[in-house]
């Protein structure tokens, strides 16, 4: 009977959907949601659906991992271990659950209520260690936390009551009811400066798309995700795209580890993003735009729902924008051209734009950008062949815009001021502010608007790390910088990042952090192209040979060969900055592997280990090897 | 005919056609261009990065790269070499490639390509994975031993046959290929499927034909594999 029921209920959310193969991901994470987990007869009834094949569906499944084919408790508990949770005690608390709950990580306890997992960084690092309990963000942990977490879910099962103490700001908004922190110690001239709702996007709307184009180009914005590309440049070249319809996407798939800006943006100034996507689709000309939201800020969800429905209430967003304050055009002769434009009653054709969100499950590369067009369309995250760009042929064939959250608020920004406004901050190349999302050995974590140009040592002073022995600067894919190089300025020609802003102090262990790197990115390759699949599981197998005191002076050369292969080979970006972590490690911190690397001596091999090596072996046999008895 | 396009490719100039890929038109130009993943007749994947070639400076795959007018393109240069043989290696330890007991050897591109190669052992360390063996089907097995993840079978079971016998599942080191159902015997697979003989390895094979061509008899067993569109090549002064 349950089954029977289950099985109406899996029919039921594909038809929900319109057995839309496109909306596979969306399907999947139904029911999954509604069965805890998507078994094989699941997935049959999902191809027979959508008239797909099944291992369509279980490819998509093993893709991302919030999904699994295998039962899973109703609660699942995903512990972060990126770096700055472990150094903030990720470890304890781990073994905390693991000990309250009686099982290991990636278990599930024995009444089946329950599983524990780690999970790659879910943008908390400002108030580490935390974790995710299904879609409920729970911060600060300690082991006592821990303990005290397990015992109320095992009475009341719901996740939800875990939060005892909101967070300030709109964390506190009846649709967030989070514990999260904004954490926005500094908040600048752009980015959080008070949003004058409608402005900026009614000031678009009396221009011509080529005027809105103009004005970015003038700001010189550029990208805010980390690559830099110039945003004017990619509208134009989508509005150049031959194509009726466009598509604008809102990058929120916020995964690089160390990075939680676009956290705090969506929770304060939503209203902001959605009005630069709305310019977006009327500069290049889209009707509809997708918000993706990395599964891990599922708690932002309904709170940006709403958001997106007042807009449609008050005519900022659907059918006919500002439609109330739109004239019809004068009649006029023909030929003759509409030269005068009165702002706010232009004769301009009525513009319709709507957002939809598209949630995420758990993938690291879907934040990359033609992963992401592959992840709405209900695919697995991988990226795509480039060319075609996105701008040219992106999600369903159409040509499409791809941004950051942050570059759109900049967007809305200069069409709200002009781009003189905007482009008193920052330098020539690197025009206005950038978020910076600083974490790790300091007193102040959290997220700042500084100008770009700003010195490393300045951010430093700001954050309290004066005595930082090394930072990460843009995430695990971005470069470890020593101290005799903080004068260097956060900017597109020096430090290029998306903002995270690692700091470690005294003590810690650059290669054990690139280690930790390494393991993430091994974890998160999307396995498509050979050397960032295997590459990146070489490259931590040789930090982790020399971290064990078994390294020889040649290994050095060879990881810095491996590392320029990997580089030069990937396809995406995921693989063309993986092996940075140890590439800017054995650049700015050579003596740290130098003193942990010698030479072999007497013809031995100190990497082999013999016992190791004859393990399997002598399981099979049954016995030891003599080797043991020489 | 397509509009011609002129680029070069390591110092001499190619024609081609306009939407042809590098690796297409350095195909008919004579210049062979190493690749795995690439096969006639399928889409272009991109995947194995070893037809990986610089394109003005930068590198790009040439399957899925197309060609442009005045592209300058480096092929056959020593940093290009070294990056393909990398790579080749890499699929090597990545898989379980025992060569002189699998009865692809002489036929396998994977072994052609490092014999063209030079390489004899791989400097990287074997990760020996443990990886499964379908063989339910009466006249094909896969041995994922020695898969290198192409794609090959994937979509030529899509393109050619009109099927969906195989998918890629998993992610990271952990991606293999999966067939549509619990095994291959489940599937609509057929021994005459297009699938069947998309393999470059001895991942998917045929039953009972192993040993009909015998060794020393085999495709790449006495030339190099490339030879054939090598010998497209003009000779030089014609």
């Amino acid at each position: 009977m349950a089954e029977i029921l289950e099985e109406a209920a899996i029919r039921e959310i594909c038809q929900a959907h319109d057995c839309n193969r496109a909306r596979l991901l969306d399907i999947a994470r139904a029911v999954h949601k509604k069965c805890g987990y998507i078994s094989g007869h699941a997935m049959n009834l999902i191809a027979d659906e959508l008239s797909t094949h099944r291992v369509e569906v279980e490819s998509l499944v093993s893709f991302y991992s919030f999904l699994s084919d295998k039962p899973r408790g109703r609660i699942v508990i995903r512990l972060c271990n990126d770096i700055i949770d472990q150094m903030n005690g990720a470890q304890l608390v781990g073994r905390a659950f693991s000990e309250e709950l009686g099982i290991d990580f990636g278990r599930t306890a024995s009444d089946g209520a329950i599983t524990l997992e780690h999970t790659a960084c879910i943008g908390m690092c400002d108030q580490a260690p935390a974790a995710l309990i299904n879609d409920v963000v729970v911060t600060n942990l300690s082991s006592d936390k821990a303990r005290e977490i397990v015992r109320e879910l095992r009475q009341h099962t719901d996740p939800q009551r875990l939060v005892k103490h909101l967070g300030d700001g709109n964390n506190a908004h009846e649709l967030v009811n989070s514990m999260v922190q904004n954490n926005v110690r500094l908040p600048g001239p752009s980015i959080f400066s008070p949003v004058n709702r409608g402005e900026a996007l009614r000031k678009a709307l009396v221009m011509s798309p080529a005027e809105v184009i103009r004005a970015i180009k003038t700001a010189r914005l550029r990208g805010r995700g980390g690559a830099g590309f110039p945003t004017g440049m990619k509208w134009e070249f989508a509005r150049a795209a031959p194509g009726d319809r466009k598509f604008v996407f809102c990058n929120a798939d916020e995964g690089e580890p160390g990075t939680f800006k676009d956290r705090a943006i969506l929770t304060e100034r939503a209203d902001r993003v959605f009005a630069g996507m709305t310019i977006a689709g009327y500069a290049i000309g889209a009707s509809e735009g997708i918000l993706y939201l990395r599964g891990e800020y599922a708690y932002l969800r309904p709170f940006l729902e709403h958001v997106l429905q007042k807009r449609r209430e008050d005519g900022l967003l659907g059918d006919d924008i500002f439609a109330a304050e739109r004239e019809p055009a004068p009649p006029k002769p023909a030929g003759e051209r509409d030269v005068h434009r009165r702002p706010g009653t232009a004769g301009r054709r009525p513009f319709s734009f709507d957002i939809r969100i598209q949630m995420g499950a758990g993938a690291y590369v879907c934040g990359e950008e033609t992963a992401l067009i592959n992840s709405c369309e209900g695919m697995r995250g991988d990226p795509r062949n480039r060319p075609p760009f996105p701008a040219q042929e992106g999600f369903l064939g159409c040509p499409t815009v791809v941004n950051n959250v942050e570059t759109l608020c900049c967007a809305a920004k200069i069409l709200e001021e002009g781009p003189a406004t905007f482009n008193q901050y920052g330098s020539e190349q690197s025009s206005g502010t950038k978020l910076l999302s600083i974490s790790g050995d300091c007193r102040r974590p959290g997220i700042y608007e500084v100008s770009f140009g700003i010195e490393l040592s300045e951010v430093l002073e700001m954050c309290g790390a004066r005595d930082a022995i090394a930072v990460q600067v843009g995430g695990a894919s971005g470069e470890m910088v020593a101290p005799d190089q903080y004068d260097r300025t956060i900017c597109f020609d020096d430090l290029c990042t998306g903002g995270a802003i690692m700091v470690f102090g005294p003590g810690r262990n650059v290669l054990e952090i690139a280690r930790s790197f390494m393991d993430f990115f091994v974890e998160e390759s999307c396995g498509y192209c050979t050397p960032c699949r295997v590459g990146n599981v070489l490259l931590r197998e040789r930090l982790e040979k020399i971290l064990d005191a078994k390294g020889e002076p040649a290994d050095l050369e060879y990881l810095e060969a491996l590392c320029r292969t990997i580089k030069t080979g990937s396809r995406c970006g995921l693989g063309q900055t993986s092996a940075n972590p140890v590439l800017t490690t054995l650049k700015n911190f050579r003596k740290v592997y130098e003193v942990m690397v010698q030479e072999d001596r007497e013809g031995l091999k100190r990497s082999f280990d013999l016992q190791r090596a004859v393990a399997e072996a002598e399981e099979l046999c049954g016995r030891e090897s003599i080797h043991n008895h020489v | 005919m397509s509009q011609s396009v002129m680029f070069m490719i390591d110092g001499v100039q190619v024609e081609g056609r306009a939407g042809q890929s590098i690796l297409e038109a350095a195909g008919e130009a004579g210049v062979y261009i190493p690749r795995l993943c690439y096969k006639e007749g399928l889409s272009p994947h991109g995947s194995c990065r070893v037809c990986t070639v610089m394109v003005n400076g930068r590198p790009m795959s040439a399957c899925t790269s197309p060609i442009s007018l005045g592209m300058i393109v480096e092929n056959d240069s020593p940093r290009v070499a070294q990056l393909r043989r990398d790579l080749i290696e890499m699929l090597f330890v990545a898989g379980n490639h025992f060569c002189m007991f699998c009865e692809k050897s002489g036929d396998c591109e994977l072994q052609a390509l490092a014999y063209r190669f030079g390489i004899t052992a791989p400097k990287y360390p074997y990760m020996f994975p443990k990886r499964e063996v379908d063989a339910s089907h009466p006249d094909i097995f896969i041995d994922r031993n020695r898969c290198i993840l192409c794609g090959r079978c994937v979509r030529a079971s899509k393109e050619l046959d009109g099927k969906n016998v195989f998918q890629f599942v998993g992610r990271s080191a952990e991606k293999r290929i999966a067939v549509n159902g619990e095994a291959l015997a489940d599937t609509d697979a057929a021994v005459t499927d297009a699938a069947a003989d998309a393999c470059p390895v001895g991942a998917i094979l045929k039953k009972g034909v192993g040993y009909v061509v015998p060794v020393g008899k085999r495709e790449y067993d006495d030339k190099p594999i490339g030879s054939d569109i090598e010998a497209k090549r003009p000779a030089a002064g014609s």
